[in-house]
């Protein structure tokens, strides 16, 4: 490793200003000294709305824990969009994303993705996890949010005798169920892995308003570790479960109990940016870039800056990963999510989910 | 944009660009004298409707194209590095030499010249990016980006805010005082040229504007050391690194004469063309009078009396960078260069509507006539 770093500094006399990296992409396009990239190795359809997505990734690149997601970046017409996508494979394997089409760029990802394309990529992060020590656990997954719980289930089910694992996973169709036959035959397979689809198609939605529901479907839900991923309200309900049954049982709180508490770990998809709605906005400047815009005042200042070309670092553009901080120069932002201004100079600002408020200057 | 004077903006450096859309100079260029400001107004608007019909336009296609000549570029610098390692023999060093030679003026003139504009921010991809590029040329891409973009682009052909004309060296316009120094105007043009690359780094020192005050000492160090670094760089890998490679099959000062002879060449090229821009007869200077309350329309119709173009072929264009398209490229300095041909009939159609000059001819003609002017210029004016 270090011969190999000793010989590209050596290249780089010859290359300069180019690293050795670009030159070597002119053969294999995952070399690049500046970002890491993989390729695409095999496109799987899983429903009529969503594929998997095989890669093999250059060098830089971390293997994934079970639940996390990465930063992937594709081209739509020329121009580079980066979203976030949970990895779908199990830990210890060869990463892939399973993603269904929901917008411009999983549309893109799942219609035309081809084997030998290449995709950017940002290591894998987050911090929906399994937990560290053996627990039961219910896994309470909507639409595309079982992709990261897959990773979980490949994980955990085939390789620990003693997992105990219950799913309830809600599609609005047996054909649009992710992953049914192979949940199915880990099911047939494995006693301790419990799977119950709900088909909200035919049913209507799963009522978490009470635990009427949830106690016959998993009657030993209040002892398990509970992982849920899916669409806001869907979690917010989630959510709102798990708090009225702490609050209905004190005894059960963590501090109080020996019993674990009844926890439940929460992997969102998106956040309400409604925060700056009727609000102005102000002249955007992006310092180091050398750029000038007039934003509005619900319009991410990330949005703001892609769409003036400025090379804007961003992740899960929800509010959550931080992979946006950007020192703010001067000026004030709007927080979209509870429409809240702050900002003094020298702050580190979330730039997706902050609008300006009044004329704002970033360090970009 | 009117609008952005009016609000107060304390905090934030105001950045140039934002010019009025209605009003007039204090003076008009007399090449537009006979413009009223209805009718500059309304040609500003016809540039922004053409702007942003590309702007519609640009995608992936575009994309392809900077890509392609990224990796044309790159095949030409290694292969012509690669015959230079055996260029003893010498069909190797001619084509070693000419490959090397190609791969330097397109990586000036196509790929940086127009990355370094932030042509093709818009695909946000870090590895061809404004910020982020570093050229095969002496001056540093940020030093240069600030006399070219900020200061020669905003500032084209005003005599005393644009020190492109004549780059603090050549007398080049008649507005400029004659010094016994003009007399050998054409013989510092003819020294220049083939060592233009190092022209370009001193001149973006700014030496000038530290002398008179207007640069501060820890700037110019700063500068000093920046262009040290990459000069060291550029000087190891043509002139010590590829000639001691070479030298393993005895072709190290074959090798050497290759790497000069390239950059020579690149040099040459790279001065005529840029010479071409705003220096034949028919372009126009103007005066700090004809910019003070310049509107976006006046802004466009400087850029156009003051630039000239190239006429030639498809290859012609490409070698030159597209700056062979000067005045479209000047009217829209960040547009992807692939579009300025398309482009280039609109504009010279509202030259015509508008009678204003648009300036072109071929290449010979051109430098002729520029080399015309140097002459000239280096006699003091006639008393009248």
């Amino acid at each position: 490793m270090i011969r190999l770093r000793k010989l590209a500094r050596a290249a780089s006399l010859l290359t300069t200003p180019l690293a050795p990296e670009d030159i070597l992409s002119l053969f294999n396009p995952v070399f690049s000294a500046r970002q890491l990239r993989g390729v695409v190795t095999r496109v799987v359809p899983e429903t009529a709305d969503s594929a998997t997505i095989f890669f093999r990734p250059g060098r830089g690149w971390q293997a994934h824990r079970a639940g996390q997601w990465a930063r992937i970046g594709v081209e739509l017409n020329g121009v580079r969009h980066w979203r976030s996508y949970s990895l779908s494979a199990p830990a210890g394997e060869d990463p892939a994303i399973t993603v269904t089409d929901m917008g411009a760029v999983s549309a893109t990802l799942v219609r035309t993705t081809k084997p030998g394309d290449v995709l950017f990529l940002a290591p894998p992060q987050g911090d929906f996890v399994l937990p560290e020590h053996p627990r039961p656990l219910l896994m309470l997954t909507a639409g595309s949010g079982i992709t990261p719980v897959m990773s979980m289930i490949r994980t955990l089910v085939p390789r620990r005798p003693d997992a105990d694992v219950v799913l309830i996973h809600t599609a609005r169709t047996p054909a649009d169920a992710i992953f049914r036959e192979e949940l199915a035959e880990l099911a047939d397979q494995f006693p301790n892995f419990k799977v119950t689809h709900w088909f909200s198609g035919e049913r209507g939605r799963l009522d978490f308003g009470s635990a009427a529901e949830l106690d016959l479907l998993c009657p030993d839900w209040r002892d398990r570790a509970a992982y849920a991923c899916g669409p806001a309200g869907f979690l917010d309900d989630a959510e709102a479960l798990w708090e009225s049954e702490a609050a209905a049982d004190p005894s059960r709180t963590a501090l109080e109990s020996t019993v674990p508490a009844a926890t439940l770990t929460i992997e969102r998809f998106s956040t309400s940016l409604a925060g700056g709605e009727g609000h102005d906005g102000g002249l955007v400047t992006f310092e180091a870039s050398d750029r000038e815009v007039e934003a509005d005042g619900a319009t991410t200042l990330l949005d703001v800056g892609e769409d003036a070309g400025v090379l804007m670092p961003s992740g899960c553009r929800m509010g959550i990963c931080h992979s946006c901080l950007t020192p703010l120069r001067a000026g004030q932002v709007r927080d979209l999510r509870t429409g809240e201004v702050h900002g003094e100079p020298g702050q580190l600002i979330q730039t997706c989910v902050s609008a300006a408020a009044g004329p704002v200057n970033l360090d970009l | 944009m009117t609008t952005l004077a009016d609000k107060p903006q304390t905090a934030v450096k105001k950045r140039p660009g934002a010019l009025a859309e209605t009003g007039s100079p204090l003076l008009r260029p007399p090449a537009a004298a006979h413009l009223s400001d209805e009718q500059v107004a309304e040609l500003g608007r016809e540039l922004d409707a053409i702007k942003d019909e590309i702007l519609a336009k640009r995608g992936a296609d575009d994309a392809a194209y900077i890509r392609r000549m990224i990796k044309i570029q790159r095949g030409l610098e290694i292969s012509g590095r690669a015959a230079l390692l055996v260029s003893k023999n010498k069909a190797a060093w001619v084509t070693g030499t000419s490959l090397l030679s190609l791969a330097k003026i397109l990586e000036n003139m196509e790929l940086g010249h127009n990355i370094l504009h932030g042509q093709w921010d818009w695909m946000r991809d870090p590895d061809i990016h404004s910020t982020t590029w570093e050229w095969d040329f002496v001056t540093p891409a940020r030093s240069w980006q600030h006399t070219h973009n900020d200061l020669h682009h905003r500032w084209t052909n005003v005599v005393g805010k644009d020190n492109d004309i004549g780059y603090n060296l050549l007398r080049m316009d008649p507005q400029q005082e004659w010094k016994p120094f003009n007399l050998g105007n054409p013989l510092y043009n003819a020294l220049l040229a083939p060592v233009f690359e190092w022209g370009i780094a001193v001149y973006d020192l700014e030496l000038v504007e530290y002398r008179e005050g207007k640069k501060s000492k820890e700037a110019l160090v700063k500068d000093l050391k920046a262009l040290g670094r990459k000069a060291l760089k550029q000087f190891t890998k043509d002139y010590a690194a590829t000639p001691a490679v070479a030298m393993l099959t005895g072709s190290g000062k074959q090798a050497l004469y290759g790497t000069l002879t390239a950059n020579a060449i690149r040099n040459v090229w790279a001065h005529a063309v840029i010479f071409c821009g705003h220096f034949p007869d028919g372009t126009d200077t103007f005066t700090e009078e004809m910019v003070d309350g310049e509107t976006r329309g006046d802004w466009y119709v400087r850029q156009m009396i003051g630039s000239a173009n190239i006429s030639g072929s498809k290859f012609m264009h490409l070698m030159t960078g597209n700056l062979s398209h000067q005045i479209e490229h000047h009217l829209f300095p960040d547009l992807p260069s692939n579009r300025y041909a398309e482009v280039a009939p609109k504009v010279q159609d509202i030259c015509r509507r508008y009678g204003l000059p648009y300036t072109t001819g071929p290449l010979l003609k051109q430098v002729g006539s520029t080399w015309g002017k140097i002459f000239k210029l280096a006699l003091p004016p006639k008393k009248a």
